[in-house]
């Protein structure tokens, strides 16, 4: 089993990433930006960081970078998709995800321990994950403040969407989101970063208990 | 024929716009007090060959639509003018 961490210009998490799949039991790839074919790997991953320098709007370069088809046709064929941070705001520009990520209300880079509480078990990065579990994970970002319209957030609780919460919102997002899923609940966006919740030693292993589902529903997928 | 196009982007009614209120905030350190409602965006100028002005026109929406605003929680307006 392995999975594809994709690299863009000026993504930044990406050996984190792979450190934290390997330690959750998957071997791990670093893939380019410009590949157009994913269908050998068994889960894809987009790391945190600044894609394409964040110009314009975070997101909104690399979702028309090549290997963005290759991951909605990877994500349309029911495979796990997970993007962290910037990656959830590649997500979420690319139409994968609903909604968009704002600048925070009150415009301070975030960087700090988050509490989060699973929202939802049918996410592929939370199957099994008792919901209400709460785990301490680090957040590091500049616009993670989810929004989206009425009738889209109607949608995502109506079809158990909301996989994760902040305990204490940290950046005004809108009904304390801090992770969202597909209607299938295959493709998954959070603006923590589980790949830095892996080690005692760095803190806590919460982020581990995410990666171990996410490969795990791989791995049956 | 070569036109100009300039696209503005802002944030649509309701979405929270936190950069322009602060903005706003820092108002009454240059003494102002009649302004209110600021709102931050941002704009776009390129040149666009086209046959017409129409034509021009198109092509910026679209790029407007589908790449400089995200319409989730943008709007943008396009003028096109012949260069």
């Amino acid at each position: 089993m392995t999975a594809a961490v994709v690299v863009f210009p000026g993504s930044n998490c990406e050996h984190d990433a792979v450190s934290g799949l390997e330690l959750a039991g998957t071997t791990a790839e670093l893939v380019w930006h410009t590949e157009t074919d994913l269908s050998r790997f068994d889960l894809v991953v987009l790391p945190g960081g600044f894609a394409h320098g964040d110009y314009l709007r975070p997101g909104a370069l690399a979702r028309i970078s090549p290997v963005m088809d290759a991951v909605g046709a990877f994500a349309r064929r029911g495979g796990p998709v997970v993007g962290i941070c910037n990656g959830f705001q590649v997500l979420t520009e690319a139409g994968l995800l609903p909604g968009a990520l704002q600048k925070n209300n009150h415009l301070t880079f975030n960087c700090q321990d988050a509490v989060v509480e699973v929202a939802s078990s049918r996410s592929v990065l939370t199957s099994g994950v008792a919901v209400h579990t709460r785990l301490s994970i680090p957040i590091n970002h500049f616009s993670g403040s989810y929004v989206c319209t009425q009738e889209t957030l109607r949608e995502l609780h109506d079809n158990d969407q909301v996989v994760l919460r902040y305990v204490e919102n940290p950046n005004g997002s809108l009904d304390d989101i801090a992770g969202i899923s597909n209607i299938q609940g295959n493709v998954v966006g959070l603006m923590p970063h589980p790949e830095r919740a892996c080690s005692t030693l760095l803190g806590s292993t919460d982020g581990l208990v995410l990666l171990q589902a996410l490969v795990g529903a791989a791995q049956l997928a | 024929m070569r036109f100009t196009a300039t696209v503005d982007v802002s944030l649509r009614p309701g979405i929270a716009d936190p950069e322009g209120a602060t903005i706003e905030r820092a108002l009454p350190a240059l003494g102002i007090s009649s302004v209110t409602n600021v709102r931050a965006g941002s704009s776009f100028v390129f040149d666009v060959e086209a046959g017409s002005v129409e034509e021009a026109t198109a092509v910026a929406t679209d790029l407007a639509t589908r790449l400089l605003a995200n319409p989730v929680i943008e709007d943008s307006t396009v003028r096109v003018e012949a260069r």
